[in-house]
């Protein structure tokens, strides 16, 4: 075990752990940050999406010892209260079916929209294969990426 | 069409903004909201006790409606489709709504079950009675306060209005006196040309908590000094000798290792210190002489589809008769791999085992069966077993199963503490319950015009039962039928997979009508309308699905799609292929459409044309049509679990392809209006998708695709 120091979403955590247990499972065992999702485990699905200094990261292959000072975002912190325009768009849009995926797809799309503001369609389906949605919510998906970059524009788009 | 804002989010969004940042974050052990949706304005007046008119809602003074969803969501949409049909008959406003997840009491609710489309059904009338009993009841608490006759009365979002004196009173100022009424027993309910929610688009109600990531689903369910555990469990036919259980333990964070029923379960404090001493276990398993490779199923399959002596599902007419006299002959086979169900969450349960009775928490389509097994296995009463439900990262019929509910009151027993037991996505694909693997033999006679006057389907299958639906379209429509099945029981576990049977075998029958369409020299649609309107005219045997609901379908779906009037775009030519099925008590018609480019053919868009009677919510229901299709197209064209020795050779998304975002074709939902009463969305959409691509593929590329998945399959492999 060891203590780490970690900035998540503004704050400073400190969490006490073995140094490889990956980020996912420090926020959602220790830090009580469960939006961030297990899905695979082996950096396949997304679900564990989250931004480490603003790029989408898998957080299930990320040791928390590799974290050092880099800022991270959760789910939990792309805007307190669900007013980050992707989430507005997911909402908007009427994305979720079971919701599992959805932190993770919301996190890609911000990272997406953070570098690309406006997206042609392929740029989109690129950055977000990566991320499964075993519900099929693929076209809502698309269309809410689209509707939130729309809806942005300028700097708006900047997640924390 | 028109959408319904939620005030639930929207207050949702306004409130959490004003707290002004002071969301505390901090190290806590956080509990599953389950119970709770809307954590917003409205649920803040709606801290304030409502009076409560039946099971399913109650009104408090600020007008708050709240109403219980006693059934599991899986994702199907029942906990926004229930309200809304609650709300209707009471003519309640939509943004006063606070939705919550009941508990399991099925002296309550009789049926908690997410399964076979069958929720909607069952519950549609008793929704709108709850409704419909409660408005009544605050229209004579008005109409005695007014003293003026209760018919003089009507209501209209959340208020009872009395033109003639142009009085009106809140629901929430008359909640308290209309419940001491006597409750009616015999109410009128809505024309359904007044209703003003249902057929509404409506947004899901969980929303705000998904997309701010929210504790909803098991895995996110915490408590103090719970502890974590995983479970080796054997594969298929081996048993369990011995663990090194020893070292195990010593491992930092381990509290113990327990066997049970073959499996070894690692417990201790954290998810990560559990998973890496699970992945540190050495066990010695027993293999028995019963275990099984792909390989062999396929020897097996040959054998069980000659086999002489079957059981018979249905026989109508003499096939022999038929056959021999058959001017043509038509024979195909299909065949489909195992399955796992991958729902994004895996399998996970938080169980308590306590002297007084037993906690448990977590996601399960079938929470009645959770309480009654862990009643039986502990020996103890069902009352003493509570289930709270949490919303499911998916099901797919997994968790209709309560094996892992088990598996964590075994565990918890045992360690004498409470403990979340989780599934990696290895157990998730390589622990069974799959979709059973299944080959179908097709024969058809066709007489000298074309007519199909025998038709014979055997279904061989690895631990599916009755791998038929015997009563399927075409029977009925074809006078010398014979219908049979064979079963192996394998070691190899098996379960419902959304669509059960049909996911499959509508693909097959499907298929092969086309290829029979075909063979007789007719169109593939205009063959199936022939085959009903003789199911309608001069029947043959029973005929257990609406001919003219099925026509209906395939009617509007030719409409829409154009079929046999498309042109190429773009230089490519597009091919279409048709395919419709009844199951799950609703009818789908959809028409695939595949381009060939860079020789390969591809999906490049679907029409589904549903019938599923009175459309609940137009956002849920073209969201569950849509993810059908995905889901049938995903699986068909890549799902696979193959076995060597017992054990399954693909183990996380990495071996095992599930669709991803840029596969996905263009898809077009359309309802047929026909004002029946509702039936389910979250299957029927499925079993068509596969059928419909693979009769374009063939029209496309002339190769005929018949096994599952497409892309290993050598007609589409040579395609070019
Ligand atoms: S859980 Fe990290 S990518 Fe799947
Ligand atoms: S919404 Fe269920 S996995 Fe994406």
């Amino acid at each position: 075990m060891a203590l780490f120091n970690l900035q998540i979403n503004g704050r400073s955590y400190r969490a006490d752990v073995d140094p490889d247990t990956p980020l996912l499972w420090v926020l959602r065992d220790n830090l009580g940050l469960v939006g961030t999702k297990y899905g695979c485990g082996i950096a396949q699905c997304g679900a564990c999406t989250v931004h480490l200094n603003g790029e989408a990261t898998r957080a299930c292959v990320l040791p928390v010892s590799a974290v050092g000072k880099s800022k991270v975002t959760t789910i939990e912190g792309l805007s307190a209260t669900g007013t980050h325009p992707v989430q507005q768009a997911w909402d908007k849009i009427d994305v979720p079916q079971c919701g599992y995926c959805q932190a993770g797809q919301i996190m890609t799309a911000a990272a997406l929209l953070k570098h690309n503001p406006k997206p042609s369609t392929a740029e989109i389906d690129t950055a977000m294969t990566g991320n499964i949605c075993r519900c099929g919510t693929y076209h809502r998906i698309r269309e809410a990426v689209k509707v939130a970059a729309a809806s942005t524009g300028s700097a708006s788009t900047k997640s924390k | 069409m028109q959408t319904l804002p939620n005030a639930s989010r929207r207050n949702f969004l306004k409130l959490a903004a004003t707290a002004g940042g002071g969301l505390l974050l901090g190290f806590n052990w956080t509990e599953t909201e389950g119970a709770v949706v809307a954590t917003d304005a409205t649920a803040v007046n709606a801290a304030v006790p409502g009076v409560g008119f039946n099971s399913y809602l109650s009104i408090n003074p600020q007008g708050v409606i709240t109403i219980l969803s006693p059934n599991p969501e899986v994702g199907q949409g029942i906990k926004t489709a229930f309200p809304i049909i609650v709300a209707e008959e009471l003519d309640a406003d939509w943004r006063k709504v606070v939705v919550e997840q009941a508990p399991l009491d099925t002296k309550k609710f009789e049926r908690q079950v997410a399964g076979g489309s069958g929720s909607i059904p069952h519950s549609w009338t008793r929704l709108r009675q709850a409704g419909a009993t409660a408005r009544q009841m605050l229209i004579g608490a008005a109409a005695k306060r007014w003293n003026v006759p209760a018919a003089e009365c009507t209501t209209a979002s959340g208020s009872v209005i009395h033109t003639g004196s142009n009085r009106k009173l809140t629901y929430g100022e008359l909640a308290t006196e209309a419940a001491q009424l006597p409750v009616p027993t015999d109410v009128k309910l809505k024309d359904q040309k007044d209703f003003k929610i249902i057929g509404q688009t409506i947004k899901n109600v969980d929303n705000p908590g998904i997309i701010t990531g929210k504790p909803l689903f098991g895995l996110d369910f915490y408590r103090e000094g719970m502890l974590f555990a995983m479970i080796q469990r054997p594969a298929f036919g081996y048993t369990l000798k011995s663990v090194n259980d020893t070292t195990i333990k010593a491992m930092p964070g381990i509290v113990d290792v327990v066997t049970f029923d073959n499996n070894v379960a690692v417990v201790g404090k954290s998810t990560w210190q559990v998973k890496k001493a699970k992945d540190a276990l050495k066990i010695d398993w027993t293999k028995t002489d019963a275990t099984e490779s792909t390989d062999d199923h396929n020897r097996l399959f040959k054998e069980l589809l000659d086999k002489p002596d079957a059981t018979v599902r249905r026989k109508d007419g003499d096939v022999d008769a038929a056959f021999k006299s058959a001017a043509k002959v038509v024979t195909a086979e299909y065949q489909c791999p195992f399955l796992p169900h991958t729902p994004m969450e895996p399998m996970n349960f938080f169980a308590h085992v306590r002297p007084d009775g037993v906690e448990l928490v977590g996601p399960t389509q079938t929470p009645e069966l959770a309480r009654n097994e862990t009643a039986k296995l502990l020996g103890i009463p069902p009352e003493k077993v509570s289930v709270q439900l949490t919303r499911m990262g998916g099901g797919f019929g997994r968790r209709l199963k309560a094996d892992y509910v088990i598996e964590a009151v075994q565990v918890s027993k045992r360690v004498n503490a409470p403990v979340k037991l989780i599934w990696t996505r290895e157990d998730d694909m390589t622990g069974g319950s799959y979709r059973p693997a299944v080959r179908y033999r097709f024969q058809a006679a066709l007489d000298a015009q074309g007519n199909m006057i025998g038709y014979k389907l055997r279904g061989a299958s690895i631990n599916a039962g009755n791998s038929t639906r015997e009563d399927n379209f075409p029977a009925g429509a074809v006078d010398n039928l014979l219908i049979d099945s064979v079963d192996h029981k394998s070691a190899i576990t098996t379960g419902p997979w959304r669509a059960p049977i049909t996911n499959f075998l509508a693909f097959a029958e499907q298929s092969f009508l086309d290829e029979v369409a075909q063979a007789a020299g007719k169109d593939a649609v205009q063959f199936r309308l022939d085959l009903l309107e003789k199911a309608k005219a001069k029947p043959a045997g029973a005929v257990k699905y609406d001919v003219d609901r099925m026509v209906g379908v395939i009617k509007l779906a030719v409409e829409k799609s154009g079929w046999g009037t498309k042109k190429g775009v773009d230089g490519n030519a597009v091919s279409q292929g048709f395919s419709v099925y009844f199951s799950h008590r609703s009818y789908v018609a959809q028409v695939g459409e595949v381009v060939v480019k860079k020789g390969k053919p591809v999906v490049q868009k679907m029409y589904a044309v549903a019938d599923c009677g009175v459309v609940i919510n137009q956002s849920g229901a073209r969201q569950q049509v849509t993810g059908c299709i995905v889901d049938g197209i995903g699986h068909a064209m890549y799902g696979n679990i193959t076995f060597k020795d017992g054990v399954p050779e693909q183990t996380n998304f990495n071996t095992y392809r599930l669709i991803r975002l840029n596969e996905i074709p263009d898809v077009e939902v359309h309802f047929v209006d026909n004002g029946m009463d509702p039936t389910g969305l979250g299957e029927p959409a499925l079993p068509p998708a596969g059928a419909a691509v693979a009769n374009a593929i063939f029209k496309a590329t002339g190769k005929r695709v018949r096994n599952q998945p497409f892309a290993e399959d050598e007609a589409f492999k040579s395609v070019s």
